[in-house]
């Protein structure tokens, strides 16, 4: 397979009246044609900031990107010009993003908001648009699409709203497609229903995707490979098989370990939780920022924060301890 | 369970909103029948979670019981005392008894009260407190409960996280001593590290204190962790009612079954093995809902007569109710 996006060392601080955000602190990582890979991590992890770098939409200032290189397709996308980036969010990298009740604009018809990208980057005509509007409204299971181009988002359920944005994300057949939290705004019969039409769409169009998500349930059923950060870091990545069997840092350990199950007995008294909170990025500390909430913790995670490296085979993690051996605990 | 007498009692209990039109002069158009005729009962001690998807009125449901939205019409005994009849101090009684845990806890925290004013304000208001002194002691013992402590008293909500506040929340509803709690999706605006930590909480003071819990939420996952029996609601109706492990194995219901069949697993062979039973279409307007069985537009085993009439709430297992023609 073909690299298509390599990402590598990305830093994105935000300048604030109480102090600077590490928002990401070198990320690296590279998707693959057709390839899925699903980013995890809770909020303010740096997941959504990470993507949003790549595509050019962190306001500068009070965001800086300090550091990074993300090249596709030969180009640096962090150097390029506001009408390279342009070009690429329009036609090359769609995005979904989380809210699909905010994400539309509410004075415009669906039909204006659908064509407006392909007008603008494909260059059809107003009517060649509105054909093309149809057939993706079809294509994310939109029945009537001819009659509902000209209703407005608020005609439109939670659910619909969001195959809308996947319409408008595809509408110029990218190569890739961001999808960030697509679906934890909506319920899981719905949930369901997205996840299994961005499958099909993946297949029939051999996108790449890359699925920002909090929720390891829904990753375990869509993803090749997996990126698990927290502060900042990417502290592991595998592909997903190893990743649910043989977790390897201490803190993916304990976000599967915390997850109930619906399709198990309930085995355990109770659930295992992680004890405190994700650090403050204003200040991060100089060793492991997973350091206080480990149970593996040792004194060199106190001072020195590890970098990513491989564990096995495809496989990436940014701990010392070999959570492997049973020593720990 | 069926020698202890029921802590919590509903009967056929439906909450309308009346929908109107018209600017000067408004009109009653019709209503909205969020909750639509609803029993179940609960028992001291035990935990009863309320699934079903938004708009299903789940939260409504457990809104009505304790009274903060008047009932259309049911009844609803907590303790022996009827929330939808009685008034005055027998009301003040019942809120001392029931008490709720909100969904967001960045929302239902006054942003300009201290956690002392946020906790101790029940206290106030049943009287349980005379004196300064007394009632800090009380504020304390009860953020201790909940793993907050003394230094936390003078503090604002702004300066705890999600999973703090949640903690305050569950404070001053135990403020009263209750032996039930509402929790209306108490875990779901928190992040999952922070989830299993509120969730050991709720457990523990169960165990301490004996409460009773309906626990409404639609992390189905987390329901089969956490409760004893679980209720599906489809459409202001409840559509299955069995004990976690019955429900989970051998739902009966067919929309029960797509509904767990959605929920993902964080096991990725089994996910792609999985035959998911996708449902066509959305949850119908609760203002005009479907007649016969509500949810036969979207039912893959429909038959004509589901249509015309109204499936009955039948047990079609002990314990394990069910209201559809069709489920075996």
């Amino acid at each position: 397979m073909t690299t298509l996006l390599e990402v590598t060392d990305l830093r994105t601080r935000f300048h604030t009246p109480e102090g600077t955000i590490f928002a990401v602190n070198g990320v690296s990582f590279s998707l693959a044609e057709g390839e899925t890979l699903a980013v995890v991590g809770e909020s303010g992890c740096g997941k959504s900031v990470t993507m949003m770098s790549l595509l050019g939409l962190i306001p500068i200032p009070p965001g800086e990107i300090v550091s990074g290189c993300a090249l596709f397709h030969e180009t640096d996308l962090l150097k390029s010009t506001e009408a390279t980036m342009e070009h690429v969010r329009g036609r090359e990298i769609g995005m979904i993003f989380q809210d699909p009740m905010t994400s539309l604009n509410p004075v415009l018809t669906i039909g204006q908001q659908l064509t407006e990208a392909t007008i603008k980057h494909l260059g059809l005509s107003h009517a060649q648009a509105t054909a093309r509007a149809q057939e993706l409204m079809e294509a994310v299971g939109i029945s009537d699409p001819a009659k509902r181009l000209s209703d407005y988002p608020h005609q439109f359920s939670g659910g619909m709203r969001q195959r809308v944005m996947i319409a408008m994300a595809l509408a110029c057949s990218p190569s890739v497609l961001i999808a960030d939290e697509p679906t934890t705004a909506l319920d899981v019969t719905i949930q369901a229903q997205i996840v299994e039409l961005v499958i099909k769409l993946r297949e029939q169009l051999g996108m790449a995707v890359i699925w920002i998500t909090h929720d390891l349930g829904v990753v375990a059923g869509i993803a090749d490979r997996v990126a698990v950060m927290y502060a900042g870091f990417i502290v592991e990545e595998a592909h997903v098989d190893d990743l649910y069997e043989a977790a390897r840092h201490p803190y993916t350990r304990a976000l599967i370990a915390a997850l109930p199950r619906a399709d198990q007995r309930r085995g355990q008294a109770r659930l295992k939780s992680i004890p405190g909170a994700p650090p403050s990025l204003y200040a991060l500390p100089p060793g492991c920022p997973f350091a206080p909430r480990c149970e593996w913790v040792v004194d060199r995670c106190w001072a020195e924060n590890p970098t990513l490296q491989p564990a096995a085979t495809q496989h990436q993690v940014a701990c010392w301890v070999d959570t492997t051996q049973e020593a720990g605990q | 369970m069926s020698t202890v007498p029921p802590l919590v009692e509903v009967h056929d209990l439906k909450k309308h909103f009346p929908v109107s039109s018209g600017m000067v002069f408004r009109r009653a158009k019709g209503s909205v029948r969020a909750v639509d005729g609803i029993s179940f009962d609960i028992a001291p001690g035990e935990t009863l979670g309320l699934v079903g998807e938004s708009g299903c009125g789940k939260t409504t449901a457990g809104r009505t019981l304790l009274a903060l939205y008047p009932p259309t019409s049911g009844s609803v005994l907590i303790d022996g005392l009827d929330v939808c009849t009685v008034k005055g101090r027998e009301m003040m009684a019942v809120r001392r008894k029931a008490q709720m845990i909100f969904q967001d806890p960045y929302a239902s925290l006054n942003p300009r009260w201290t956690v002392n004013a946020i906790v101790s304000e029940p206290l106030h208001v049943h009287k349980l407190v005379s004196g300064r002194r007394q009632q800090t002691d009380r504020v304390v013992e009860l953020l201790e409960l909940v793993g907050l402590n003394a230094r936390h008293l003078n503090r604002f909500p702004h300066e705890f996280s999600g999973g703090q506040r949640q903690r305050i929340g569950i404070a001053r509803a135990l403020a009263c001593d209750p032996l039930f709690l509402v929790c209306d999706e108490p875990i779901s605006a928190l992040d999952v590290s922070i989830q299993a930590q509120v969730i050991n909480l709720l457990e523990d003071l169960q165990d301490r204190l004996g409460l009773t819990y309906l626990f409404i939420a639609h992390d189905l996952s987390m329901v089969r962790h956490l409760c004893d029996r679980v209720a599906v609601m489809y459409l202001g109706l409840m559509v299955e009612l069995a004990d976690r492990d019955e429900l989970y194995e051998n739902p009966r219901h067919p929309y029960t079954q797509s509904l767990l069949s959605a929920v993902p697993v964080p096991d990725p062979k089994k996910e792609r093995a999985r035959q998911r039973m996708i449902l066509t279409g959305e949850v119908p307007s609760p203002i005009n809902p479907p007649g016969g069985c509500r949810f036969h537009p979207r039912c893959p085993i429909a038959k004509e007569h589901c249509s015309k009439l109204v499936p009955v709430w039948r047990e079609i297992e002990p314990d394990h109710w069910v209201a559809c023609h069709e489920a075996l």
